[in-house]
This record gives C-alpha cells, sequence and structure tokens, in this order.
C-alpha cells in the first residue's frame, strides 16, 4: 500500500473546491466510463471479484501510472497488470493494440496461456461471519502495529504505533494481507479506533479526532 | 526501440485497447458494458442519499434507525449494491462536524452515492483532510466554527460513512422530496452544509 497511502503526506498544494467542479457528471470523458466498467467487469474474471487484489494493484503502481491519468486512468493501469499478472493478456499486448489503433505497424505479442489463480471467495462481497468473539471491546486503548505486517495490508502509515481507543465493533471482513495475494480469506474482526490528532500529528496539530477502520491482527492492546 | 515521435499511447488509446482484446477473446459483452456504465451514469448516483436524508429529516423514526442500522435502513428504501455492505451514518449536530475521506484509495458509499467526485479522488483531499481538517474544509468552502469538534473518518476498511447534514432553517413543513432537491452529496460526505433556497 505504499503508493496509495498518502494520508498525512505533504506537497499536494491547495483541495479542489466543490463549488468549482459542480455539478460533475460521474464521467468527464467517454474513456473513463468504459475504464470503469471494464475494471470492475474483468475483476470477476481474474479473481472472483477480488477488490483487494484491485486495491492491492492499484497500490503497487508506479507514481506516474497513479497519478497522471486521475482516478480511472490508475483503474486502467490496475486492471492491466491484474489481467497479464494471469496471463489473460501478454505485456505489452494494451500498448501494442493501442498503437495499432493510432495507425502505427507492429506485431501483437501472442495470446498467452491463462493462469489465473486458483482461488474463488466463499461468499459475495466482504464481510463475513465469526464464531469467535472478538479480541476488543469499545473503550479498549489500543495501538496498530508499527510496520505493516503484510504488503497488502490495509494500515495506513499515519497511524502505525500511533495510541488510539476502540470505539466500534465492526462486522468481520475477509483479511486483505492474505485476500489480495489470493492466499485465503482468514476474517478477522474489524475495530473503528478513534485517535486524537495531537498523538498523530503532534502538539501544534489542529485539534480534531481521526477514525479509521483497523484489522484485529494489526492491533495490540496498551 | 523505433523512435516514438508520438509518445506512448494515452488513457483513451488505452481504453479502446483493452476494451478490443476483451470482447475479441469472449471475456467482455460490449452490451453488458455499455448497460454497466449507462447504470452508473443515470441510476446510481446522489440523488439515493439525498432521499435518504429528506426521510430521515422527516421521519423521526426513520432518522432513529438510520442512525441505529445504517445498512438496513438504507436498504428500506431500495438502495442496496457494491460498496454499501456495511454503511454507517454520522450526525451533524451543533456541536461535532463529521467528514469522510478514504486514504488508502477512494472508498465511498456507491449505492447512495454514486461513483465519487472529483475532489474527494484528489490526492490533496485524502492526504490533508485527516491532518488540518478546519483548513481543508475552509479551502473548499465551508467554515466550520471554533466550537464545533470535527471528526474525521477515515474509509480504511469496507464500512463507508454517510453523514446526516444538519436541516436548513426556513424549511419547515416542505414536503420530502423538496427537501431532497436540497441536500448535495457534498454536504452528505461532510464538506458543505446543506442549504435553504
Amino acid at each position: 500500500m505504499d503508493t496509495a497511502d498518502l494520508g498525512g503526506t505533504a506537497g499536494w498544494g491547495p483541495v479542489v473546491a466543490p463549488g468549482d467542479v459542480e455539478p460533475e457528471p460521474p464521467f468527464g470523458q467517454r474513456w473513463e466510463g468504459r475504464a470503469f466498467a471494464l475494471t470492475v467487469l474483468t475483476m470477476g474474471r481474474v479473481s472472483g471479484r477480488n477488490l483487494d487484489a484491485f486495491r492491492y494493484a492499484l497500490s503497487r503502481l508506479d507514481r506516474s501510472a497513479y497519478l497522471d491519468d486521475g482516478y480511472y486512468g490508475r483503474w486502467l493501469h490496475a486492471a492491466e497488470q491484474m489481467l497479464t499478472d494471469s496471463a489473460v493478456l501478454a505485456p505489452g499486448a494494451v500498448q501494442a493494440r493501442a498503437r495499432r489503433l493510432r495507425g502505427e505497424e507492429l506485431a501483437e505479442p501472442p495470446v498467452p496461456e491463462p493462469a489465473r489463480p486458483d482461488y474463488a471467495p466463499t461468499a459475495p462481497g466482504s464481510l463475513r461471519r465469526l464464531a469467535r468473539a472478538p479480541r476488543f471491546a469499545t473503550g479498549d486503548p489500543v495501538r496498530p502495529l508499527a510496520e505493516a505486517p503484510a504488503p497488502a495490508a490495509k494500515l495506513p502509515r499515519y497511524l502505525r504505533g500511533r495510541a488510539g481507543v476502540v470505539t466500534a465493533v465492526r462486522p468481520p471482513h475477509v483479511l486483505p494481507d492474505t485476500h489480495a495475494v489470493f492466499a485465503g480469506e482468514h476474517p478477522q474482526h474489524v475495530y473503528g479506533v478513534a485517535f486524537a490528532a495531537r498523538e498523530l500529528w503532534g502538539d501544534g496539530a489542529e485539534d480534531a479526532t481521526v477514525h479509521a477502520d483497523l484489522f484485529e491482527s494489526h492491533l495490540e492492546p496498551r | 526501440m523505433t523512435p516514438d515521435p508520438a509518445g506512448p499511447p494515452g488513457p483513451s488509446l488505452r481504453t479502446e485497447a483493452l476494451e478490443e482484446l476483451l470482447v475479441e477473446r469472449g471475456l467482455v459483452d460490449r452490451a453488458v458494458l455499455d448497460g454497466f456504465v449507462r447504470t452508473y451514469e443515470q441510476d446510481v448516483g446522489p440523488l439515493n442519499g439525498a432521499t435518504v436524508v429528506a426521510r430521515a429529516w422527516t421521519d423521526p423514526g426513520y432518522r432513529a434507525w438510520l442512525l441505529y442500522d445504517g445498512t438496513a435502513a438504507i436498504a428500506s428504501l431500495g438502495f442496496t449494491g457494491p460498496q454499501g455492505e456495511h454503511m454507517v451514518v454520522l450526525e451533524q449536530t451543533a456541536d461535532v462536524h463529521h467528514v469522510v475521506v478514504c486514504t488508502l484509495c477512494s472508498c465511498y458509499p456507491w449505492p447512495v452515492l454514486g461513483l465519487p467526485p472529483s475532489w474527494y479522488k484528489d490526492p490533496a483531499y485524502r492526504a490533508r483532510v485527516v491532518r488540518e481538517p478546519r483548513t481543508v474544509l475552509a479551502e473548499m468552502g465551508l467554515d466550520v466554527p471554533r466550537e464545533r469538534r470535527i471528526e474525521v473518518w477515515d474509509s480504511s476498511a469496507e464500512v463507508r460513512y454517510l453523514t446526516l447534514p444538519r436541516r436548513p432553517a426556513g424549511t419547515a413543513g416542505l414536503p420530502a422530496e423538496e427537501l431532497a432537491a436540497l441536500v448535495t452529496r457534498d454536504a452528505i460526505v461532510g464538506v458543505a452544509e446543506v442549504a435553504a433556497r
């Protein structure tokens, strides 16, 4: 979750004021709608709609692929990445076809033998039932791990190692750490955890509370 | 490599290329693709969320249910689907202002608000609103009074958040449909307030 993990990072400049862009259509350009639909529809082809695998693909894009063509631009890159990883498409196939579409003459790579992961979710969606009781309860003081325990873990950097308090017990989720890499759902309890802004950003911070939903194995009691 | 005066193909061409490749392979049906795009252009949008808010403003029983079990109360109006498995509704009050973000991607409650607007997906919003929410909200046109606490909700797992905005003064007696027309997605995400016309 490196490229995508933006919370608290500096150097972005001013935000976009909604009044300057509203009313805004869902897709500003035709290709954005096509890229959105292609991504959602092909995700099922690769991975049984494994949203975590898609998010993990997004997070592994380099900065240029992530940022240069905006939100649906990064979707397009991540979809290509997943289709290439599972050998539904050959590396370079999209690029070659795109060049042919604009009139260049070049050979396209041969269609590979697909190597889709032998993996299917046990149920639709990301929520599961768990027989075991939650480890933490509302009011418990907790601290997220200081390091992400797996490359696909959803543990924002700005929260790692910071003191928080459990404020809600959420429904159990499949665990992105393993699910995103097709290594099992391993559902876990998830907690709403509150952090004082000063704990995150220091004494000069604006007075606020930041809430995030965090996985049980990413939290330690404190 | 041959010289490349035109540069690498841009996203529009690459999208067209990907679509052709998948259609040729029988992995995507163009009619299904067209229908999918249309659904998100026409049917799934912020109007659903505005309907939820207006109902809560006019029906105290619904309001209590919405705040207790957002997912079920929203589903009762027919709004379900991807990115809405578990929705939590946060009540804006005179004492606390809630604002929603996703710092890791751009997670957003699609069934009630449609696809996220550009400002929500913008790296500056994702990076800064967890660090300096009052400043960011002011840049977006919302000055939160000093005495009002700010709570920022980072949608870092599968819970999706929306706020129940405060009903504007001067709207007593308006029917739900007219109230819904006042409610914006910006207000439901928490970067604006609802204004009476």
